[in-house]
């Protein structure tokens, strides 16, 4: 998992802990939510000027302490400190004026608006009546110019790639001057070489006196950015260790208590590879915003293969999976599911034999007020039952056969969706798919979001699928977990298929540089 | 302090004690109200049960006022189910009138029963017809629905009133002197009279029987057929629908269809249970169709509740009208329909949320001791936990 990870010289650790006063300190949070604990206590420090890294799985409760830290949630129990003593955040604008800003997963920028814009809006001490742009953008270019952010100012949000709108958001925490910087797994969107100069002007913060609180469940960008780590676990603190005697495995013990490696699978020998199940030829597309987010893909998948698509997120992957699904149209081209030409209906790709898992499990893949057995017959009701009516004992059978085969946990079948953890969801998700007997498998993002335990089992599962004979497309943003799974690598970058390597010619910075459009 | 949590699970009682115990909530509201305006609430109360069942053919005349009401909950229940926001029960009731007293008119040569059929198939038809249009609106050019049944009530209103008020048409009466100096509707044939079912004293129309039919007709649809699945899934998330292959368009265009039919087939019922003309003022003083939402919205959709719900209104409406006086002027019986439903669809959250009572914690400013380090979970391969 580490192999070919960009080399970033671990920082030493100059904090000096132990002696000063925490910036920021939760001290015995607890925080319940129906039918669980996600914070059990949690104590948890950080020091002026240090980059703390909050590790854990998802589910863990890194997200909910934070929350807790910024005023969005009121711990049930403890108590947040700031510069050694209590504070009741009433709200998120209390923990703000105290200083406390965090970058969430999803930005929280309005798009037609420009960056100056954003950095001020909301903000009480600047009333709109002075608002200055240009003013405003002048201070803001500095603040980006000061920690190598390059941005500007005055560009709409909706002309800047992701990339750039987490640097808008963590200038507007700085314009507003956060003493404590919160950022939430920020490395997801990002591309190696992006991930390099995120890291670079965070800890040139840090040098300047702020405190970062970096929130991960990925071990090598932790040891690379971090002085100190917080390892939490099932809502509990495990410890915080210093960066510098700890290491990629005695971190991972303590954040899911047993060694891990992820699964990963050698290339599908070419004489097992069979005919071709999915093929694309000169596919078009436009986006949501009717500007093209695809042309001229041509992509072919076989049997027993798995393709894996990196590339960073927004450059046509999710609209990639979807003309393939039928849901989006085609402007061009043609695409074949399984020798049958596909017109571009969602119910015709389904018959033709294509699972897909989309990136949005819940509110896309998974109706989140049904249950577990309405779920699981999403695709198979029409075939379920005698005429018009639905055959309801039989899907229950079915249901608590799924549940016990692919270990979701839940209470029953007739558990609702959105009362299951991302994992269980996603295990849901695959259960229905690839019971399905489908031949070839669309695949995005699966893992995403998954504590390590889930994402372990699902690429075992994609694995095994791809080695019983289903063609897989994936599409992931997690570049290892790309070169870990597949047997041929496309990279995309502004709606095109920049180049399809095989494994053995794929290594980490050729790819990087792909998918930044600067090689190709 | 007092805070609302959210409940791991709803028990199932606290489906059926919740509405029961917000109407007694509505009734002692409604008491304030009538005692702040000076009237009895007790003797009010009395009244209305007297007027809506008691009295000598009180319940049989509630019996009629829930008939068109069940229809209308249960066109606007089934669409609303799906999310397609139907309100246009009023129009298609209209139009159902107008078919269905036409083809009575027509074909006033058939043998009773086939009349009665040919009756009720015109008024379902022309209520499916003109809900088609907004439904066709919305499937093909993702129309807004609510604004577009909206409108077209107005528009089914006029049309009817033009055919009796306004031209010499085929469904105004025009043979007396009389008739041309007040415009009314052809009478139909005394062939054309849906049979009521006589218990005892008690009077059942025709039309309530079906209504009752159709209710566990449309439960059963939603519940275990594959229509009511897909229905469902897109009640939940279009997005998810149109992911599973679910052909939407469809679904909208039939799902309108079959509750603007099930709003027609109310008119017809009208027409043949009860009128017997084609009557534009009635059925638009009456206001079915608006009253059809409420009752759909206390049946929270669900096709074998509009039957009580039904019943319900049904009584208020029919005590609204013995009730009205000098004394008591019609806003109050409004007044007090809007309490029922503001404690009914109010009182919806206790089942999802329950009440906490507790007092407001102190901040312990004593240190909170550190947790253990390192639990012995971690094992020995883990680097000791260091709390500073």
């Amino acid at each position: 998992m580490m192999a070919g990870q960009p080399a970033v010289p671990t920082r030493g650790s100059p904090a000096p802990a132990g002696q000063a006063t925490p910036a920021v300190a939760a001290r015995g949070i607890t925080k319940r939510f129906p039918g669980v604990v996600a914070n059990d206590k949690v104590t948890f420090e950080v020091l002026p000027g240090e980059i703390h890294a909050l590790l854990g799985e998802n589910g863990a409760g890194k997200t909910t302490l934070c929350n807790v830290l910024t005023g969005l949630y009121r711990p049930d129990e403890g108590y947040v400190e700031m510069a050694g003593g209590p504070c009741r955040f009433r709200s998120p604008r209390d923990a703000h004026e105290a200083g406390i800003a965090m970058v969430h997963q999803h930005f929280r920028l309005v798009q037609p608006l420009t960056v100056a814009e954003n950095v001020v809006l909301g903000w009480s001490r600047r009333r709109a009546m002075w608002f200055s742009p240009r003013r405003v953008e002048r201070e803001v270019a500095a603040i980006a110019e000061k920690f190598g952010m390059h941005i500007d100012p005055a560009a709409k949000i909706w002309q800047l790639s992701v990339g750039e709108q987490q640097r808008v958001e963590i200038l507007k925490a700085l314009y507003r001057g956060a003493k404590i910087l919160i950022l939430d797994e920020p490395t997801t969107v990002l591309t190696p070489q992006e991930v390099q100069q995120l890291f670079t002007a965070l800890r040139d913060m840090a040098a300047d006196g702020t405190s970062v609180v970096f929130i991960s469940h990925k071990l090598p960008e932790v040891l690379a950015v971090s002085d100190r780590v917080t390892v939490l676990q099932k809502g509990k603190t495990i410890g915080t260790v210093r960066t510098a005697d700890a290491d990629a495995r005695s971190l991972a013990h303590m954040m899911v208590g047993r060694d891990i490696v992820l699964a990963r699978r050698e290339a599908t020998p070419a004489a097992r590879v069979g005919e071709v199940v999915l093929a694309l030829d000169g596919v078009g597309a436009m986006g949501d915003l009717g500007a093209p987010a695809l042309t001229g893909v041509s992509l072919q998948v076989r049997a027993g293969e798995i393709l894996g698509v990196a590339g960073v997120a927004g450059n046509g992957q999710r609209e990639l999976a979807e003309v393939i699904a039928g849901e989006r149209p085609r402007t061009a081209g043609t695409v074949t599911i399984a020798g049958r030409p596909q017109r571009g209906t969602p119910w015709e790709a389904i018959g033709a034999g294509l699972g897909y898992v989309p990136e949005e499990r819940l509110g896309v893949g998974i109706a989140p007020g049904m249950t577990i057995a309405d779920n699981l017959m999403l695709k198979s009701y029409r075939e379920n039952g005698h005429g018009p009516i639905l055959h309801t004992k039989q899907a229950m059978a079915t249901a608590a056969e799924a549940i016990e085969r692919f270990d979701i946990v839940a209470r029953g079948p007739k558990t609702i969706a959105h009362e299951l953890s991302g994992g269980n969801i996603q295990r849901l998700l695959l259960a229905r798919e690839l019971s399905g007997h489908p031949k070839v498998l669309i695949a995005a993002s699966p893992t995403r979001g998954l504590d390590v335990a889930a994402t372990d089992s699902v690429r075992r599962l994609l694995a095994a699928s791809a080695e019983s004979g289903l063609g897989i497309l994936l599409i992931s943003e997690d570049l290892d977990e790309i070169l870990d799974l597949s047997d041929r690598i496309a990279v995309m970058y502004r709606g095109q298929v920049v180049d399809v390597l095989g494994r053995d010619r794929a290594d980490r910075d050729r790819i990087g540089l792909m998918m930044a459009g600067v090689a190709s | 302090m007092i805070r609302f949590k959210a409940r791991e699970n709803v028990p199932r009682w606290l489906n059926y004690v919740v509405p029961l115990a917000s109407v007694a909530v509505a009734i002692v509201v409604a008491g304030i109200v009538l005692a702040a305006t000076s009237h009895n609430p007790f003797a009010t109360y009395k009244n209305i049960v007297q007027a809506s069942l008691t009295q000598p053919g009180a319940f049989s005349q509630t019996l009629v006022t829930m008939t068109p009401l069940m229809f209308t909950g249960l066109a606007a229940a089934v669409a609303f189910r799906m999310r397609l926001w139907n309100i246009g029960g009023e129009g298609q009731l209209y139009m159902g009138a107008v078919g269905a007293s036409g083809a009575g008119l027509y074909f006033h040569s058939l043998p009773a029963p086939l009349l009665i059929l040919v009756m009720m198939a015109a008024g379902v038809a022309a209520g499916t017809l003109w809900a088609s249009i907004p439904g066709a609106l919305r499937a093909f050019f993702n129309t807004n629905e609510i604004l577009t049944t909206l409108m077209l009530n107005y528009v089914a209103a006029n049309f009817m009133y033009y055919l009796i008020f306004d031209s010499n048409s085929y469904w105004r009466d025009l043979t007396s002197p009389s008739a041309r100096v007040f415009p009314q509707g052809k009478s139909l044939p005394a062939d054309a009279s849906w049979p009521a079912l006589q218990l005892g004293s008690v009077t059942i129309p025709f039309g309530l029987i079906i209504a009752i039919g159709l209710a566990v007709l449309l439960w059963g649809m939603i519940r275990a057929t594959r229509y009511g699945f897909e229905m469902r899934v897109l009640a939940d998330s279009p997005a998810v629908g149109k992911y599973a292959g679910i052909r939407t368009r469809r679904k909208i265009l039939s799902l309108m269809a079959i509750s603007g039919g099930i709003a027609g087939f109310a008119g017809a019922s009208q027409v043949g249970d009860f009128s017997h003309t084609l009557d534009p003022r009635g059925l638009e003083q009456a206001g079915y169709g608006y009253i059809g939402i409420v009752v759909a919205a206390l049946a929270r959709y669900n096709p074998v509740a509009v039957v009580v719900t039904s019943f319900f209104i049904g009584m208020l409406v029919n005590a609204g009208f013995a009730l009205q006086g000098p004394g008591f002027p019609i806003g109050l019986t409004g007044t007090m329909e809007g309490i029922l439903l503001f404690c009914v669809l109010g009182a919806e959250i206790f089942t999802r949320y329950r009440l906490v009572f507790r007092r407001q914690q102190a901040i312990s400013r004593t240190p909170v001791s550190p947790p253990s380090p390192a639990p012995a979970a971690v094992g020995p391969a883990a680097p000791p936990g260091e709390v500073s």
